[in-house]
């Protein structure tokens, strides 16, 4: 657990890391990865590719598996979990500052809470808000911690395409504000081209692709280079694009059989 | 019963011809309900005691029972004997909970807790408790620590086993989030821990009550001096069925009072899930 002070070392620098729940086969095999302070990383990758793991790895959550290899992360580092995993018996200002213990920790997670949208909500209970306003309110809990390193793990995965928008809109701006290293893990190819400087995917417990995204900081679905993209990433993760390869859509049968392989 | 349950419609119905099926479940609440068997109970009784059905030597007009209700109050005995009973049940409740509570939490919280206490406590729920009272009363005679004893070992009992399986049940996820959150040991268990156990000991502590209540009506029949249990037994031997009556009364009145009460803090305790409850 060593910290970085200067601004060329990594955020976090993992080596030939390894990780197997089993002897048959490792569900991470030797995967080296580096993220710089700052940047947004988008893991990819299909199930079971070793997403979640690698990101436990680096939560340190990852006790009793068995593994080799380094990893070093930042001191202050933060989860937002798929679930908002607010404790149900605690008010979500309470939620927001459980375990801060500077003085002024109620006035840090009321301006969190603003900052996430839910200014005037610190005394409901989280069953009272809505699913999307969970995950602002555990996204408080993460920012409110100034954490260098964010680790997400599919949060936005649970909520509606609307809401989904919007969490984006948010993330982005947070982002842009707090400025910490993002390993956002996402099943949403067009998430990940949404949000991140670069993408990642991750295939056999070792990183298949590697790229940074070029769109600029307005991205649109409309633009040719996000649609090129997102074939190529999806071609990454073994999927020949999804609308076209539907059965019946299109004459050429040469392409329905590209797609079935 | 269905004229007395059907919903009442607004007016303008005229114009609505929506084809409505036959309902099948039970209807619409009544208000009170509860107690409407309860006043039919008690119509019953006091028919049966002015028709002559009931004899006074089996069950005591319902008028008399108030009359000597009255005089045990004016003479002082039923406070007396109220008071005896409820400090008694109070202090065996009270013993037993606290008792309940820390072996669930040692048990609850740590492996080797759990190895020691939970087997022997497994055990003791296997014996009913009023089965040991021969063996209290050799180790501790006859007077109140018996009693107390007693009462205390009928309610750790659920108390222990409800707030185990509150602390054991809490999602493993909570304890991931502390973990992230880099919380301590003491702020884990003050955080997550208690309150999440909170509804488990709350259950156990409205079985704990109804325990209390039995095993007080035990031990205040055998050898007791004082206190409701023996006010009942010394008016069983003289045939007055209405201190009986009296006194069947009192107990119901305290087994209301002290579930009541749990409620009351259930419904403070535990407001951050009230609005899912109703």
């Amino acid at each position: 657990m060593a910290s970085y002070a200067g601004e060329l070392s990594p955020a976090v620098r993992v080596r030939s890391l390894h990780r197997s729940f089993n002897e048959a086969g490792g569900v991470l095999n030797g995967l080296d990865l580096d993220i710089a302070p700052g940047e947004f990383v988008a893991l990819l990758g299909r199930s079971g590719s070793g997403k979640s793991t690698l990101l436990r790895a680096l939560a340190g959550l990852d006790r009793g598996v068995a593994g080799t290899g380094r990893i070093e992360v930042p001191d202050k580092v933060s989860v937002v979990f798929q679930d908002s995993r607010l404790l149900p018996w605690k008010r979500v200002l309470d939620n927001v500052t459980l375990g801060l213990r500077s003085d002024d920790a109620a006035q840090r997670g009321t301006q969190a809470l603003a900052e996430v949208g839910l200014a005037g909500r610190e005394r409901a209970w989280p069953h009272e808000l809505s699913g999307g306003e969970q995950q602002r309110a555990s996204l408080a809990r993460s920012l409110v911690r100034d954490p260098q390193l964010l680790l997400a793990d599919e949060p936005f995965g649970a909520l509606d395409a609307l809401t989904r928008i919007r969490m984006h809109t948010l993330l982005r701006r947070l982002c842009e504000v707090h400025q910490p290293a993002v390993l956002l893990v996402t099943h949403d190819v067009d998430e990940a081209i949404v949000l991140a400087d670069r993408v990642i995917v991750l295939d056999g417990g070792v990183v298949r692709h590697d790229a940074h995204i070029d769109l600029g900081t307005r991205r649109s679905q409309a633009d040719p280079a996000f649609a090129r993209l997102r074939a190529l990433l999806l071609a990454e993760l073994g999927v020949e694009d999804d609308h076209d390869a539907a059965p019946g859509r299109h004459a050429d049968p040469r392409l329905d059989e590209r797609a079935a392989s | 019963m269905t004229t007395l349950t059907a919903p009442t419609r607004p007016v303008a119905a005229a114009e609505d011809v929506r084809p409505t099926r036959r309902r099948l479940g039970p209807g619409e609440p009544i208000r009170f309900g509860g107690l409407i068997g309860i006043a039919a109970l008690l119509g019953a009784w006091v028919v049966g005691s002015a028709t002559g059905l009931l004899d006074p030597r089996t069950l005591t007009e319902p008028w008399t029972v108030v009359e000597t209700a009255g005089t045990l109050v004016e003479n002082g005995r039923l406070q007396e004997s109220l008071l005896t009973s409820g400090v008694r049940a109070a202090l065996g409740l009270g013993l037993g909970v606290a008792v309940g509570t820390v072996l669930a939490l040692v048990s609850g919280l740590s492996r080797i807790g759990e190895s020691l206490i939970d087997g022997p406590i497994q055990v003791k729920r296997s014996i009913p408790t009023l089965a040991l009272i021969p063996l209290l009363i050799l180790w501790l005679g006859i007077g109140e620590p018996m009693k107390i004893i007693t009462i205390a070992l009928a309610v750790f009992v659920p108390v222990y086993i409800h707030t185990h399986n509150g602390l054991r049940t809490i999602e493993g996820r909570y304890a991931e989030l502390a973990e992230t959150l880099g919380v301590t040991r003491g702020e884990f268990v003050r955080h997550v821990v208690l309150p999440g156990a909170m509804p488990g000991f709350l259950l156990g502590m409205r079985f704990a009550v109804t325990s209390s209540l039995l095993a007080l009506v035990v031990v205040e029949v055998i050898n007791a001096t004082s206190g409701i249990g023996h006010m009942i037994t010394l008016a069983s031997n003289y045939g007055q069925t209405d201190i009986i009556v009296v006194g069947l009364v009192v107990y119901a009145l305290l087994g209301v009072t002290a579930d009541a009460a749990v409620r009351f803090i259930e419904r403070k305790a535990l407001s951050w899930r009230r609005t899912l409850a109703s």
